[in-house]
C-alpha cells in the first residue's frame, strides 16, 4: 500500500495555513475599514446623543460637507503644504546622502561634524523655528529650512549606516582588484546602502510633512499662499470646527499617501534582490 | 634564479621567510617560505590559527609582512589575482553575469567588450542558463560556482581560495572538487587553496603544505604525485588512502597530538 493512495492532498496543517493566509489577505483590509466605520458611527452617535453643538464637535457628515464645500480653498492650501514637504524632502535627500557620503569618505569630516548633526536633530524644531523666521526673509525659505531640519537626519543616519555595512569580503575583493575610491563607492557602498537609505526616506517623508506643518504654525502669517496648517489655525480662530477637521483629514491623508508612495518606491527598487521585499514560500 | 623542485615550470610567486605579527607580540605566521610555480595546485592544510588565512591575506596584499618578502616573478602586479572566499561573496543586487563582470568592470572594461569571456567561464561552471539570475535564486553550490567563475574570468596568474567549500554539504563539496579540477585542466590556472580537510587537500593538490598553530608555521610539505586529471576513482585508490594517512599524520604532529 503506497502512502500516496490514501493520503489527502492537503493535510490538516496545510488547510490551517491556507485558512490563515485567506484571513490575512482579507483581514488586512477589512478589519481597519470595519474599525473606521465603527468609529465614525460612534462619533456620529456621540454627537447626536449628547446634543453637542457643531462648533464644539461636528458630525462626520458635516465634516464631509465642509470638505467638499471648501475644497477649492483647502486644495490650494494642500498644494502649498505639499510643495514645501516635497521640496524639503528633496533637499533632505540631497543633503543627507551627500553628508553621509562625505562622512564615510573622510573620518576627519565625520568626527568634526557628526555631533552637530545630532544636536540639530535633538533640538525641537518648534524652538528653532521662531529664530529662523527672524533671520530668513522669505517665508517659503523659512518653512523649507524647518522641514529640512526635521527630515534630513534619518536619511543621514541610515545612509551612513548603510554605506558602512558593505560586506567585508566584498570590500577586500575590491581592494584586491585595485578598485578606486569612486568605484568602491559607486559599485559597492551605494548599492549596499540603498535598503537603509530607503528605510530612512520613509521616515523622512512623514517627518518632512510634520516639519512643514509645525513651521507653518510658527510662521503664522496668512493670506494667499497659506498651507493647511494655517487654514486649521484660522478656522480655529473663527470657531469653524468642521473646517478644522476637514483640513486635518487632508493632512493625515497626505501623510498616508507619502508613506505609501515611498513604500512602493522602496519595494520596486528592492524587489529583485533584497530580503525585505521577498515573499517566503512557506 | 635558483632551480625549484618543479623547476621546469616558470615561477609565479616567492615567499621568503615571511613573518607576520600583530601588535608586536601575537605571531600569526613565522618564517614561511613557499615558492609557487605556474600550474601548481597548493593546499595549505592546518588547524585554526595556523596562519593559513594570514598567508593568503599577505599574498593578496591585504596586510603587509612584518618581515620577509613576497616577490612576484616579473614584478609586483597586484591586479593579477583571483580570490574565492569561504562565503560566495556575491553582490546581491547584481545578476550572475554582472557579478562575473566585476573584475573587468573595475579595470574599466565594458560588459560588451568582455561578454564572450563571461559567457565562456559561466559555461565552464555550468551556469550559462543563469546569466540574469540574482544570487538569492541560486543554491549554495551554484553561488560558489559563480564565485569561482568570477575568480577565473580574467585568467589571473594566481587564484587564492580560502576554504571555499567549507560551508557546503558533502555531496556538493565532492562535486565541486571534481569540477574544480576539470576547470583547472581547461584553464590551466595556478591555485593556492586553504582547507581544513585532509581528503580535500589530497584529492585536489599536487603539494600540501601542512601548518601548525601558535605560532603559525609550516611544519611539512607533502607531495601528491598522482597525475591529473584525477577522477572519482582516485578517491578509492590505495594511493589516495596512503597519501591521506601521510597528510593526516603530519596534521596530528601539527596539532601536537600523537599520530
Amino acid at each position: 500500500m503506497s502512502v500516496a493512495e490514501n493520503t489527502p492532498l492537503f493535510d490538516a496543517e496545510d488547510l490551517r495555513r491556507q485558512r490563515a493566509a485567506r484571513f490575512e489577505r482579507f483581514g488586512k483590509w477589512l478589519l481597519p475599514v470595519a474599525v473606521m466605520i465603527a468609529m465614525i458611527w460612534f462619533w456620529d452617535r456621540l454627537v447626536v446623543w449628547n446634543e453637542i453643538p457643531h462648533f464644539i464637535l461636528p458630525r462626520p457628515g458635516l465634516v464631509l460637507e465642509t470638505l467638499i464645500k471648501d475644497w477649492p480653498m483647502l486644495f490650494d492650501a494642500l498644494l502649498v503644504t505639499l510643495q514645501i514637504t516635497m521640496m524639503a524632502l528633496a533637499v533632505a535627500v540631497i543633503g543627507g546622502v551627500g553628508l553621509a557620503v562625505l562622512f564615510t569618505q573622510s573620518r576627519l569630516v565625520e568626527m568634526s561634524f557628526y555631533p552637530y548633526a545630532v544636536i540639530l536633530q535633538v533640538t525641537p524644531v518648534v524652538s528653532i523655528a521662531p529664530l529662523i523666521f527672524i533671520y530668513v526673509d522669505s517665508r517659503t525659505a523659512g518653512l523649507l529650512i524647518c522641514a529640512w531640519l526635521v527630515a534630513f537626519f534619518p536619511i543621514l543616519a541610515n545612509t551612513t549606516l548603510g554605506l558602512n555595512s558593505a560586506d567585508h569580503n566584498l570590500r577586500d575583493l575590491f581592494r584586491i582588484y585595485g578598485a578606486t575610491r569612486w568605484q568602491t563607492l559607486r559599485y559597492l557602498r551605494l548599492p549596499s546602502a540603498l535598503p537603509y537609505f530607503l528605510g530612512g526616506l520613509r521616515i523622512a517623508g512623514g517627518l518632512a510633512l510634520i516639519g512643514a506643518v509645525v513651521a507653518e504654525y510658527v510662521a503664522g502669517t496668512g493670506g494667499i499662499g497659506s498651507g493647511l496648517a494655517f487654514r486649521i489655525l484660522e478656522a480655529g480662530y473663527r470657531l469653524n470646527i468642521p473646517r478644522m477637521f476637514a483640513a486635518l483629514i487632508l493632512i493625515a491623508m497626505t501623510g498616508v499617501v507619502i508613506f505609501a508612495g515611498l513604500s512602493f518606491l522602496s519595494h520596486m527598487l528592492l524587489r529583485k534582490w533584497h530580503e525585505s521585499a521577498l515573499k517566503r514560500e512557506t | 634564479m635558483e632551480t625549484k623542485r618543479l623547476g621546469q615550470r616558470p615561477p609565479v610567486l616567492e615567499m621568503s621567510n615571511v613573518t607576520k605579527t600583530f601588535n608586536g607580540d601575537v605571531v600569526a605566521l613565522r618564517n614561511m617560505t613557499l615558492s609557487v610555480n605556474e600550474g601548481d595546485f597548493i593546499s595549505l592544510l592546518g588547524p585554526s590559527g595556523c596562519g593559513k588565512s594570514t598567508a593568503l591575506r599577505l599574498i593578496a596584499g591585504l596586510t603587509s609582512t612584518s618581515s620577509g618578502r613576497i616577490n612576484w616573478a616579473g614584478g609586483q602586479s597586484q591586479n593579477d589575482l583571483g580570490v574565492v572566499f569561504q562565503e560566495p561573496t556575491l553582490m546581491p543586487w547584481a545578476t550572475v553575469a554582472q557579478n562575473v563582470w566585476l573584475p573587468f568592470r573595475l579595470r574599466g572594461q565594458s560588459y560588451a567588450s568582455v561578454k564572450d569571456e563571461i559567457l565562456d567561464v559561466l559555461r565552464l561552471v555550468g551556469l550559462e542558463k543563469f546569466l540574469d539570475a540574482y544570487p538569492r535564486e541560486l543554491s549554495g553550490g551554484m553561488k560558489m560556482r559563480v564565485s569561482i567563475a568570477r575568480s577565473m574570468v580574467t585568467k589571473p596568474r594566481l587564484i587564492l581560495m580560502d576554504e571555499p567549500f567549507a560551508a557546503l554539504d558533502e555531496i556538493t563539496r565532492f562535486r565541486l572538487n571534481n569540477d574544480l579540477l576539470q576547470l583547472k585542466a581547461k584553464i590551466g590556472c595556478t591555485v593556492i587553496f586553504v582547507t581544513h580537510s585532509v581528503f580535500e587537500s589530497v584529492f585536489l593538490s599536487d603539494r600540501i603544505v601542512v601548518m601548525a598553530a601558535r605560532p603559525g608555521r609550516v611544519i611539512r610539505e607533502v607531495t601528491v604525485d598522482a597525475p591529473y586529471p584525477r577522477s572519482e576513482a582516485f578517491r578509492t585508490s590505495a594511493e589516495y588512502a596512503a597519501l591521506c594517512r601521510e597528510a593526516s599524520e603530519a596534521l596530528h604532529i601539527a596539532m601536537g597530538e600523537p599520530a
